[in-house]
């Protein structure tokens, strides 16, 4: 049996909170620039949210804007600016052979909730509820948006993978390309879950929301005084392909995926199991082939729950023990947990490391809680390393789904 | 109510659901979807913000009475001559 074809990524498209561009984002996450609003929130009164700023209109009629979603909006954006990035030949390309897989934590609450809501106005008469609620909540709406404004005929659907969910697109799209499915795939994950109010009042009742008096410092992963998660919306989309495509074009390739694990925890649907993600971690190493000395940079999920961030800094600690040349930071300080798109959103915001040698921090962290004491973690401030040329990207969610995704950068070994 | 305020009455619903539209010369004895770029989920929002907005009900039977800005009108008026009159 010939081996798999190698896949790498030739673009990216994002939003997140603190940038619309890989540029930005980078920018701000090495310059310690978080940036999360409050807001008020139906139901919930004013909390601490990571909202995204891009200009829907520049790819999206008005119309479609009015009759789509949030998240089919945060989807066409980042497809469409992975698709700039990556130079593809686009009104050439064969648009069958093109797929969309995208990355959900959920999908339908925001349009149940204000349908809800809308039909409250009129005495709960179902005759005012709208004829556009079955489109904007079937399960592939961010994916199937996305194939109506790009003109993709090949195939589209999103992957329900709860936080994990951006590491688990770019996971399908590389196994599609791998079957040969289609030759090129956008693929990542996507979050409107700030304008759902029962993500936020589950999680407070949790006792897992976030609160702060200055919002940019409500998200603090690993922090001693950490009290929860900031809810966040946002999209990273990648174009993938297969290495001898990329090659065929001239493509610039910005990393190659080396390897992956799913697994499930099958023990507690919200409490995380540090056992399963460690086994997560290993099995994507040894898919790789790679040791854990090998990963230079360990992204890491934690939410700043109390449990989560302890119980995932225990794994990273296990799994890379004895590894002195691994760093490991946290994106969701800066940009608080963008849900379905955090995954995707986190490892794009690393990928420049390969060619800039930065690893940035996690921040806002006051003081250090003794059990998130991970070697190698960058706090507050960036770390110029001696060389970047593998990142691990950690993504959990609630069911126990664990995701680990190894990226490395091209042209090495 | 005349029959160029109901006109005027689904041109601003329009303004609203189809928002790239140019409404600056609708013809009024023109059908609505071969002149502007209106689909049957368009017409569905009409109906909808006519019940919303304006207390009115257009049965399914009737949908075809709302092809143009004067069948509008003429359908509309007693509808919303009758609404005045309660």
């Amino acid at each position: 049996m010939s081996p798999l074809p190698r896949i790498v990524i030739t673009g990216v498209g994002l939003t997140a909170p603190n940038g619309n561009s890989l540029a930005e984002f980078r920018a701000n996450l090495l310059a310690g620039k978080a940036r999360i609003a409050e807001i008020e929130v139906r139901h919930m009164g004013r909390q601490p949210v990571g909202v995204c700023d891009f200009d829907a209109t520049r790819w999206q009629k008005r119309k479609e804007i009015r009759n789509g979603t949030r998240v089919g909006s945060i989807s066409i954006w980042c497809a469409r600016e992975a698709l700039a990035d990556s130079g593809l030949a686009w009104d050439s390309l064969d648009h069958s052979r093109v797929g969309v897989y995208l990355g959900i934590t959920e999908h339908g609450n925001v349009e149940t909730e204000n349908e809800i809501h809308n039909i409250s106005q009129f005495g709960n008469d179902t005759k005012y509820w709208t004829h556009h609620h079955n489109p904007r909540t079937v399960a592939n709406n961010p994916a199937g948006e996305v194939t109506m404004n790009m003109g993709i005929t090949g195939p589209h659907y999103t992957i329900g993978a709860a936080c994990a969910a951006g590491n688990a697109g770019l996971i399908q799209a590389a196994q599609m390309l791998q079957l040969s499915e289609v030759d090129v795939a956008f693929a990542g994950g996507v979050s409107e879950s700030i304008h759902t109010f029962g993500i936020f009042a589950g999680f407070k009742n949790q006792g897992a929301l976030a609160s702060h008096p200055d919002p940019t410092r409500a998200s603090r992963p690993f922090d001693r005084d950490r009290n929860g998660i900031v809810i966040s919306e946002g999209g990273a989309i990648y174009v993938l392909e297969r290495l001898d495509d990329a090659l065929a074009r001239g493509a610039r390739i910005l990393a190659e995926i080396a390897g992956w694990c799913i697994n499930s925890d099958a023990t507690d649907a919200v409490l995380p199991n540090p056992d399963r993600q460690a086994e997560c971690m290993r099995l994507a190493l040894r898919r790789a082939g790679m040791k854990a000395a090998d990963v230079h940079l360990v992204s890491t999920h934690a939410t700043a729950t109390a449990l989560g961030d302890v119980q995932e800094c225990k794994a990273v600690r296990e799994v890379f023990a004895g590894c002195p040349g691994t760093f490991v930071n946290n994106t969701k300080s800066f940009i608080g947990h963008c849900m379905g798109a955090a995954g995707a959103l986190e490892l794009a915001g690393n990928l420049p490391s390969f060619t800039d040698g930065w690893v940035h921090p996690t921040i806002n962290v006051g003081e250090l809680d003794p059990e998130c004491e991970v070697p190698g973690l960058v706090v507050n401030r960036p770390v110029k390393a001696p060389r970047i040329e593998a990142i691990l990207n950690n993504s959990f969610g609630m069911l126990g789904i664990n995701s680990a995704l190894i990226v490395k950068k091209y042209g090495v070994a | 109510m005349t029959k160029e305020d109901i006109k005027k009455v689904v041109l601003d619903i329009i303004t609203d659901i189809a928002p790239d539209e140019d409404l600056s010369a609708v013809k009024p004895e023109v059908r609505l979807r071969d002149q502007l770029s209106l689909d049957s989920m368009d017409f569905l929002d009409i109906v909808m913000e006519l019940r919303k907005k304006h207390g009115i009900e257009v049965p399914e039977a009737d949908y075809v009475q709302l092809a143009s800005l004067d069948s509008c009108a003429d359908y509309l008026l007693p509808k919303f001559q009758a609404k005045a009159g309660k």
